[in-house]
């Protein structure tokens, strides 16, 4: 059985995408085989991510249309074994995603014997968003501290338990999980952001985990190397941190907490 | 700075004060009344149409609204009788 995740959040730019390549990286690091799929038609940037932009060729729209197989316009990444991606269309609209292409070409990946399907959904609750969370099992929800992410959340967990295939045919609801993205300690602590806590108890779902706010994303996002590929460094921890408690093991939260630097450390700088 | 604050006051902190606001906005758009309940025009014909039983009042001189202070809900009737010696006369 394949298992559609939904990565969502409603506001732009909170790392919907990021966590898109990550997630789905880390599910194939693991051995699972795993295609992410861009919904944003018309602003595609999974590609740029993932670092595979020169080699699309055909696209998810492509697909749908009939105008290419889906093992055409499916692409190999270079870092995973097990990992492909499939990108959005950068000329059509948005309408050009109908829902029983969605379906069919989801249909057709698990007929490949894909493991999961990342859904990597446009900001918005438009078609593309709409079309993105509709066949999802699991959403997770992306969320930064901050007032407009955490409303905007709010409002697509109401879509997805409304608009979703499950809810309408009344299954078991979509398994809900919280990521909060951009999460920096220590203003948490002197007061100036939302606490992890607050943010799960505002929105009551699940916390899948917490990524600090980290010089490594832009890094990645330049090389075009999903950020858990950055071996050691912060985001990439806590992402595989996701990954891990997503597939069900215990992992304690970490960077979470800010730790004052010593007096040595503030007499000499560093950071 | 812990007395000073102690002295002055402390300012509440930014997040505190989002908190505060997200639980409020959440549990209103949850209510299913946001943005606010859609009897209000009915109910604002309905008390047009009984007050004309009795006085006669300008349709326009009826107005009903919603005001929302902390945490709770004030329905806001306000009938204005023109003919009335005093002018006004102002129902809440």
């Amino acid at each position: 059985m394949t298992r559609v995740v939904v990565i969502t959040s409603g506001k732009g730019g909170v790392g919907k995408t990021t966590t898109s390549a990550a997630f789905s990286s880390g599910l194939a690091l693991r051995g699972y085989k795993t295609a992410v799929i861009d919904f944003d038609v018309g602003l595609r940037n999974l590609d740029l991510i993932m670092g595979c932009e020169r080699r699309v060729v055909y696209d998810f729209v492509n697909v749908i249309h009939g105008e290419a197989k889906l093992s055409q316009a499916l692409i190999k990444d270079k870092h995973c074994e097990n990992l492909f991606v499939l990108p959005a269309s950068q000329t059509r609209d948005k309408d050009a995603l109908t829902e029983e292409g969605v379906e069919a070409v989801l249909k057709e990946l698990e007929h490949m014997g894909f493991d999961y399907v990342i859904c990597d959904s446009p900001a918005g609750i438009e078609r593309g968003a709409i079309m993105a969370l509709t066949f999802a099992d699991e959403a997770i929800v992306t969320t930064n501290p901050e007032v407009s992410s955490v409303r905007d959340s709010d409002r697509i967990l109401g879509i997805l338990q409304s608009k979703s295939r499950r809810a309408a045919e009344g299954r078991e609801a979509v398994k809900e999980h919280l990521l909060i993205t951009r999460y920096a300690p220590k203003r948490v602590e002197d007061g100036e952001m939302l606490s992890y806590k607050d943010v799960q108890e505002l929105l009551r779902v699940p916390l899948i985990g917490v990524i600090p706010e980290s010089e490594a994303v832009l890094q990645a996002s330049n090389q075009g190397t999903p950020a858990i590929h950055l071996k050691g460094t912060d985001a990439s921890e806590a992402y595989l941190d996701v990954v891990a408690r997503f597939l069900g093991e215990d992992r304690p939260l970490r960077f979470v907490n800010y730790d004052k630097p010593g007096i040595i450390k503030r007499l000499f700088g560093g950071k | 700075m812990s007395l000073l604050s102690l002295i002055f006051g402390e300012k509440k902190k930014t997040a505190a004060v989002a908190k505060e606001r997200l639980q409020l906005i959440i549990a209103r758009e949850h209510s299913g009344t946001y943005p606010g309940p859609d009897f209000l025009p009915a109910l604002q014909q309905e008390l047009i149409e009984v007050i004309s039983k009795y006085v006669q009042v300008n349709p326009q001189d009826i107005k009903v609204q919603l005001e929302k202070q902390d945490n709770f809900e004030i329905l806001e009737v306000n009938i204005v009788l023109p003919e009335h010696p005093h002018e006004t006369d102002v129902v809440k």
